[in-house]
């Protein structure tokens, strides 16, 4: 009964994980999926939702800025603006380029974040991190609380899925998806194109940041491995193209899939001895990448591909694109 | 003024022409086969543990063993180019830049697989500095390190202005269409370019290495700086990234020099916000950057 009670909880960690991947995941399908533009930084809009909120949250503490003990919905607000304000410049400075140029800015932004966030000790205590971030639910008995926070986050998946599915088939979403494929014909209609990217840009970054709050919650500490510049932003981009670019369904299921196969192997590898582990963690890496590798050369639409909402008056059929 | 060179001008210089030399892969990979390599780093990083390994294994001076090095990195480089990029050519070229972002993380766990993380050195031993004129003091490593990049950059100058093969590569950079009419043998012209890029990326990684030391990051931190100065050169512009890898690695030396009151300019651990910076400046001011390259 109890192991079966600690499979349970793993499950619940395990489902409260994917789901705070998934929201990350919702928002670079606002940036790649609608409006192709590539986030090589998500880790870092990711860490200062996740710095932001824990700043304002916590109670006093000498070792870093805060002390704030705002209500959790102001760490969530502020996290969206501070990350949004972030994207706007950037992408003010890169939207009018390829998506190359924003791949090296961002990646760019992200090590910058992980600078800040490691170097300013007397706002973030440096490497040591923000501890004793408050969580919600956590006077709850056990495992309640756990189970009230894994609603919270899946209620969290469910709202921007809502919200990104409703803005994928209104015209805005249209618009996005054309300007992906044909940008010279959406200019031709004289829709402006900079603006539109823009504003996915910058509502991607917002929802990741929003991630990043929830993360911070959860974990009750933020350091500067929370934004790792390459694992994190990498995981999240596995999910996505395995999942399904432009497909809300598919960044959904990608975020599980991967997060359920990237711990459960770990947990079987922490199983070796110490030695060997450490080497499979890297392996696990290695692996990881390959199937990414695999999905772009032969299933480059994922496992869900993009459904292209239906032409008005022409209701359930949706047509595939080409 | 003797601390001033000693300490800043001389250590730009010498980062300035590691990343010079890094730069000079990156911008032609952007402008031949268009696009952003994000695994150059990680080959760098590859280059200089093939070095590491010689090493141990013949007890020779790390830029004697540094042209097998040289030819085991391009050697992995065309494999990569075969597996994971070519079938990617005709896709767009965003695909391309994935394919090189989950490349970096490959690449980098297989060595920290096969290496691990610790700490490695290449250098036989300390020497002393020579002095010159009583306050010119230059370690004999950082005139192996100038003289070795002076070296290859007039090879490539030379590959380039001189050969078949380069003026075919500087067609395909200005116009991939014109040059394939006019019958250049495309894949050769790819092939090339990652050759120059893996050996220099693979030079440039030993000499840093010279210079410090041996980890597994090495590569990606010097990712930014190398991007950088390929914008600041102007993309496709080989001769730009060389003044733009110098441009950059002295201004990172420099602004950490105290030139207001006592304290440093800049915080040293910020100094690699200093390429960021640069870069973000060359694409507000002119995307095109120094040398009038492609704007994508």
């Amino acid at each position: 009964m109890d192991q079966l009670y600690g499979y349970g909880l793993y499950l619940v960690s395990l489902l409260t994980m994917g789901g705070i991947f998934a929201v990350v995941a919702l928002g670079l399908n606002v940036q790649w999926g609608f409006a192709g533009l590539f986030n090589a930084g998500i880790a870092g809009f990711f860490g200062i939702g996740a710095y932001t909120a824990a700043i304002l949250t916590t109670a006093p503490s000498a070792k870093n800025l805060g002390g704030y003990e705002m209500p959790y919905v102001v760490g969530f607000l502020a996290a969206m603006g501070i990350s949004g304000i972030i994207a706007y410049f950037v992408g003010k400075i890169c939207l009018r380029l390829r998506s190359d140029y924003l791949a090296i800015a961002t990646i760019g932004i992200a090590e910058i974040a992980r600078l800040i966030f490691k170097g300013e000790t007397w706002a973030t205590n440096g490497p040591r991190g923000i501890a004793e971030v408050p969580k919600p639910f956590e006077t709850w008995p056990e495992p309640w609380n756990q189970l009230a926070f894994l609603a919270l986050v899946l209620s969290f998946v469910a709202v921007i899925y809502w919200l990104v599915e409703r803005a994928r088939r209104s015209p805005w979403g249209r618009v996005m998806t054309a300007i992906r494929e044909n940008e010279t014909a959406v200019k031709a209609a004289g829709k402006n194109v900079e603006t539109f990217r823009m504003e996915g840009f910058v509502i991607g970054c917002m929802i990741m940041a929003l991630g990043g709050a929830l993360m911070a919650h959860y974990l009750k500490f933020v350091d500067p491995n929370t934004a790792d510049p390459l694992l994190g932003t990498f995981l999240i981009w596995v999910m996505l193209i395995v999942g399904g670019s432009a497909n809300n369904k598919g960044a959904i299921l990608g975020a599980f899939l991967i997060w359920t196969i990237w711990s459960a192997s770990e947990i079987l590898t922490s199983r070796l001895p110490a030695e060997l582990a450490i080497k499979t963690a890297y392996i696990r890496i290695f692996l990881i990448g390959l199937a990414l590798q695999f999905f772009l050369q032969r299933y480059p639409q994922g496992i869900l591909p993009e459904r292209r909402p239906a032409v008005q008056g022409d209701d359930n059929r949706s047509q595939k694109p080409k | 003024m003797a601390e001033f060179i000693n300490f800043y001008v001389i250590p730009g210089f010498i980062l300035g022409s590691i990343y010079a030399l890094g730069a000079i892969g990156i911008t032609l990979t952007f402008g031949i086969l268009r696009f952003a390599n994000f695994a150059h780093g990680e080959i760098m990083t590859l280059g200089v543990y093939f070095t590491w390994s010689l090493i141990q294994l013949t007890d020779l001076h790390p830029l004697v063993v540094m042209p097998v090095a040289m030819v085991l990195t391009i050697m992995v480089s065309l494999g990569i180019d075969k597996m994971f990029y070519k079938p990617l050519r005709a896709a767009p070229v965003i695909m391309l830049v994935i394919a090189s972002f989950g490349m970096m993380l490959m690449v980098r766990s297989l060595i920290q697989f096969f290496w691990n993380v610790q700490l490695k050195t290449v250098n036989p031993g300390i020497s002393m500095p020579i002095i010159i004129d009583d306050w010119l003091r230059i370690a004999p490593k950082h005139i192996w390190i100038i003289l070795g990049a002076v070296i290859l950059m007039f090879g490539v100058h030379y590959l380039l202005a001189y050969t078949k093969i380069g003026k075919a590569m500087r067609a395909m950079s200005d116009s991939p269409e014109l040059a394939r009419l006019t019958g250049i043998d495309t894949e050769k012209v790819v092939r090339t370019t990652w050759i120059i890029g893996a050996g220099l990326a693979c030079a440039a990684g030993v000499f840093l290495a010279i210079d410090t030391q041996v980890e597994t990051q090495m590569g990606f931190r010097l990712l930014l700086p190398m991007f950088g100065a390929a914008i600041l050169g102007g993309v496709g512009r080989p001769y730009g990234a060389m003044v733009g890898g110098l441009v950059i690695g002295l201004a990172e030396e420099l602004s950490t020099y105290h030139w207001i009151g006592d304290a440093a300019l800049l915080n040293p651990s910020y100094k690699q916000g200093v390429a960021f910076a640069i870069m973000v400046l060359i694409l507000l001011w002119r995307p095109s950057g120094l040398f009038k390259g492609k704007v994508f």
